[in-house]
């Protein structure tokens, strides 16, 4: 034990005097998460709509009118070339071009269907499709409008209506913030951690000095303890500042335990530099660990669900999440912080992040040879 | 110049006597292509969803079952009471409630009003919103089909959809050029950065300096393998996307390519420049991993469209490279627009690029002074 | 004579890498408190063979026993006895003087008084006391050498392993650094020392001459001159040694 102390001292020691690392692992994730925590949202807030109107109707201005009022689109220009309309298409000045043909509101009038054209930028399919979901919602609207209108005068049938409330829980207004800030917190500690544990590692090896260290009568998972705990304990302060910071700044909510949180957050660290420092033994150079981390860290990061839900996922890329601390993590910070989520809501989590936390650090030390 | 491509040899020896690093260079491009194109989606399917029905009749069986066999809804539970619905949103299957109230059949029936509420869960906005409107979606359909017989069904506005550039609605016409923008910066940035610092932090840079090779040469043959691998990472990339998801480039795959060599130049450059101010392999490494990666994730319009950011950060990405080559890419590859679209786009990469250049070889002059 | 006390034993040592025999057949013994040399060309097997003693490497086939433990099975009992300076300086660069000092006595267990009591004295024998809070990247090449060999020998191990201590140091300082082996060897320490500096050789008690794996001599200098019937060690290596690969 008190080994492991006098090599935990010394790892500090190390990396608080290097000028650059000692700053960089508080400064660098605060700066991103300040700029890049606002900067995400999902909601397509202004969807820019060019219109063609051939028809000039009360009906095609009542149409227009809708969309305007709508918190989803924006008329950006009317026009009756199509030609210029193609070009601001191709220059992402527009994403859609709305045209209303002719007759539009004689068809209406006279009960004929009426015909409109979406033209739809889909290179981005997914908000392609929101859009169009969007301005389908915005027709049915118009069209019951109209036939409430005809109905009433004709004939004044109730027609059955199933009305819709929805509320979003834990999250009134969909803040995306909220949504961002764990899951960019985990990114950061995941990245820190991981490369540094294992980029210190593989340079001990470079340069020579851990021949010095396999020489002497040092056990290997004291060696391999004391190189996960300084970044275990950074790891850990760089989530309780980034927690501060974002309460301060975007006034996050914190609706459960913040003890549950750090317990789950230590678990996960320790699994994760369990395996920076497992791969760190099959690397030769910091350049080859360096490249290896960053292949896990992408995988990992983009397959844990924080930028996309988990459950359009196939099965087999859900199996592959078993062995994804980042997929674990990342559901168990938003469920403690946001919805409040108990012990036993999270024990799958915690589990399952246990089992890796213990098989990483077993493997590493295992694999981990004092020989020269 | 014979001096130079000996040089330039070693180096491409250095780099393929190292196998495993080489197949993890090509390895993490497929691997993300792949991801992007099998595994992950911006998309709800099966989102788990759970129905409190406090009527049980025939309107609400049939309503439930038209919103479970969908295929975006998954029935993840069958509630009581009101009380089970902060339960079961917090064990994290449950996207979202669907609550039928009481009598709701009847209510619909005599007195043409019913409620149904959809409780979702905001801690995830994205699928929150996802749910709630292919619900509504449905339950409009239903609302519909219902007032069909009193619907005489000539009103109607019918609107037509036509998906430009990618009429299937494929993400990949999303994420290909994303993953090159990002690949690209990220490897060539690293390798340059971490090579150079490398032979600075192992005392080999003072050797090569006193060498008869000029400091420019060693820089260029430093940097050359790399150029010459980040290219064929860009070839093996449009072969995929062309051979696995049917992805071809629409406009001029010479101007593709000469594009790509611009922005692998100003990658390169930035590494040189991160090289510049590292004295030790890991700050290189720690500035283009940590520093770079989510930026360029975030902030290059690959996942998330800029037009949604608040309006800062349209400023703020001005000076992210990967905004500027993520619209050439798109735009020749998907669009199939010429250098008459894009022409601005390239002339701010040739400027970074010479900026980063003159910023690396002053920091260069001043350090061997 | 008297007979003394094995600390090393070696008997028909094999390490061979792939096709590669690093170390052919080795047989000797070192006794306590002697100074025993390991002499030969670059490439001739002195690392491979010092790597082993100490329980980096396992051999190939052979019997090796270090301070009465086997160098096979029992590696990490050996490290308990011995002390090791490698060919390639590797204290922390980025550390300070007391810092590598402190760091080595906790590993091999010195208390907190111990560590301060011999630290002092460690500062105090090497007139280290201007430097001890310097950073080792500061220091020049002989004083990290003489610092390494110190940290090496901090715990009283009964062996230690020393791989070519001096190379590259200017001649005072290998002066002072082969004055210091003698104290150490005074105070009972056993020393392995290789080298290819052949007036170095002179100051050993024994000498072993390797070769291609091999060794092909073994004895004191003085022994080793008469037989060969030349004046230094030096010639008695040129006539029998040839450099690997020639």
């Amino acid at each position: 034990m008190r080994t492991i102390l006098f090599l935990i001292r010394k790892e500090f020691l190390q990396i608080f005097r290097n000028k650059f690392i000692s700053k960089a692992i508080f400064a660098v994730p605060i700066v991103q998460m300040l700029i890049l925590v606002p900067a995400i949202t999902f909601e397509l807030k202004k969807v820019d709509v060019l219109v063609i109107d051939k028809d000039m109707s009360p009906e095609s201005r009542g149409l227009i009118s809708k969309l305007e009022g709508s918190t989803f689109f924006r008329i950006m220009g009317m026009t009756y070339n199509e030609k210029e309309a193609n070009s601001l298409m191709h220059r992402n000045k527009c994403n859609i071009v709305l045209h209303i043909p002719e007759n539009f509101g004689k068809d209406i009038v006279t009960g004929r269907q009426a015909k409109i054209v979406a033209a739809i930028d889909a290179i981005n399919a997914s908000s392609a499709q929101l859009a169009w979901a969007y301005l389908n919602g915005i027709v049915r609207d118009y069209n019951s409008i109209l036939t409430i209108k005809n109905i009433n005068n004709s004939a004044p049938a109730a027609i059955p209506i199933i009305d819709i409330r929805n509320r979003y829980w834990y999250n009134e207004e969909l803040n995306y913030k909220y949504y961002m800030l764990p899951g960019i917190l985990v990114i950061l500690v995941t990245a820190i951690g991981f490369l540094l544990a294992g980029l210190n590692m593989v340079r001990e090896k470079e340069i020579g000095t851990i021949e010095q260290i396999n020489v002497t009568p040092v056990r290997k998972s004291q060696f391999i303890v004391a190189k996960m705990v300084p970044f275990l304990i950074i790891g850990l302060v760089d989530l309780a500042l980034g927690l501060a910071i974002g309460k301060i700044t975007f006034n996050i909510p914190f609706n459960g335990s913040i003890l549950l949180l750090f317990l789950g957050s230590t678990i996960f660290l320790i699994a994760v530099l369990g395996l920076a420092v497992f791969i760190s033994t099959f690397s030769g150079s910091q350049q080859q660990f360096m490249f290896v981390a960053f292949f896990c860290m992408i995988i990992f990061i983009l397959m844990s669900g924080i930028f996309t839900p988990y459950e359009s996922m196939p099965q087999w890329a859900q199996d592959f999440n078993l062995i994804n601390p980042v997929a674990y993590l990342m559901r168990v910070n938003r469920m403690v912080m946001l919805k409040g989520s108990s012990f036993t809501d999270i024990s799958r989590e915690l589990i399952s992040l246990s089992v890796l936390a213990v098989l990483f650090t077993t493997f590493a030390v295992r694999r981990y040879r004092k020989t020269a | 110049m014979k001096r130079f491509l000996g040089f330039v040899k070693k180096e491409f020896r250095h780099i393929f006597r190292d196998y495993r690093t080489l197949f993890i260079l090509f390895g993490i491009p497929i691997a993300e292509i792949l991801i992007f194109g099998y595994a992950i989606s911006m998309d709800i399917k099966n989102a788990g969803v759970a129905i409190l029905d406090l009527s049980h009749d025939e309107v609400t069986e049939k309503l439930s079952g038209k919103i479970l066999s969908s295929g975006f809804f998954k029935k993840s539970a069958d509630l009581l009471s009101y009380e089970e619905i902060d339960q079961v949103l917090k064990k994290g299957k449950t996207k979202a409630v669907i609550v039928f109230e009481e009598g709701f059949g009847k209510r619909l029936i005599r007195e043409g009003k019913a409620s149904l509420s959809i409780i979702a869960d905001g801690s995830e906005p994205n699928t929150a919103t996802l749910v709630t409107n292919y619900t509504t979606a449905i339950v409009n359909d239903f609302n519909i089909e219902m007032a069909g017989s009193a619907l005489n069904n000539a009103l109607k506005i019918v609107p037509e959809v036509r998906m430009f550039y990618n009429p299937e609605l494929k993400s990949y016409s999303m994420f290909v050029p994303g993953v090159i923008t990002l690949i690209l910066i990220l490897v060539s940035a690293l390798m340059t950065s971490v090579t150079i610092t490398r032979e600075k932090e192992f005392g080999t840079m003072e050797v090569l300096l006193v060498s008869p090779l000029k400091p420019v040469q060693i820089i260029l043959g430093k940097v050359t393998p790399y150029f010459i691998l980040s290219f064929i990472n860009v070839l093996v990339i449009l072969a995929m996307s062309w051979l696995v998801f049917g992805l071809p480039v629409k406009g001029s795959i010479i101007l593709l390519l000469v594009e790509s060599m611009l922005y692998i130049l100003m990658s390169l450059s930035l590494g040189i420049l991160i090289s510049t101010v590292s004295s030790t392999m890991q700050q290189a490494i720690f500035i283009s991993l940590v520093g770079l990666m989510l930026p360029t994730i975030l902030l290059s319009g690959f996942i998330f469209p800029i037009e949604n950011m608040p309006e800062v950060y349209d400023y703020l990405s001005l000076i992210m490279p990967p905004r500027y080559f993520i619209t050439i890419i798109k735009s020749i590859m998907i669009k199939g627009t010429g250098l008459l679209y894009i022409w601005k786009e390239t002339l701010v990469l040739i400027l970074m690029t010479t900026v980063f250049i003159g910023i690396s070889v002053r920091k260069f002059k001043v350090r061997l002074e | 004579m008297t007979m003394k006390k094995k600390v090393i034993e070696v008997e028909n040592l094999v390490k061979r890498f792939g096709h590669f025999t690093a170390n052919d057949r080795l047989s000797f013994d070192v006794y306590e408190g002697e100074i025993f040399g390991f002499l030969g060309a670059n490439g001739a097997g002195k690392t491979t063979a010092i790597r082993i003693l100490s329980g980096l490497s396992s051999p190939t086939s052979g019997k090796v026993k270090v301070a009465g433990f086997d160098a096979g099975t029992q590696a990490e009992m050996i490290k308990r006895n011995i002390g090791y300076m490698c060919q390639k300086f590797s204290l922390y660069e980025d550390l300070t003087v007391r810092e590598n000092i402190a760091l080595y006595g906790g590993i091999y267990g010195l208390s907190r008084s111990e560590i301060t009591e011999r630290t002092a004295q460690l500062l105090d024998r090497l007139r280290f006391r201007e430097y001890e809070n310097k950073l080792i990247s500061d220091l020049p090449l002989g004083l990290k050498q003489k610092l390494s060999f110190a940290v090496a020998v901090l715990h009283e191990p009964r062996i230690v392993f020393l791989d070519e201590p001096t190379g590259g140091v200017d001649p005072i300082t290998r002066r002072q650094f082969w004055e210091m082996i003698y104290e150490t060897a005074e105070r009972g320490i056993t020393i392995f020392v290789t080298t290819h500096y052949m007036d170095e050789a002179e100051y050993c008690d024994r000498i072993s001459i390797m070769n291609d794996g091999r060794i092909v001599a073994l004895d004191t200098p003085s022994n080793l001159k008469k037989q060969y019937n030349v004046s230094s060690v030096e010639e008695v290596f040129i006539k029998i040694a040839r450099p690997a690969g020639s």
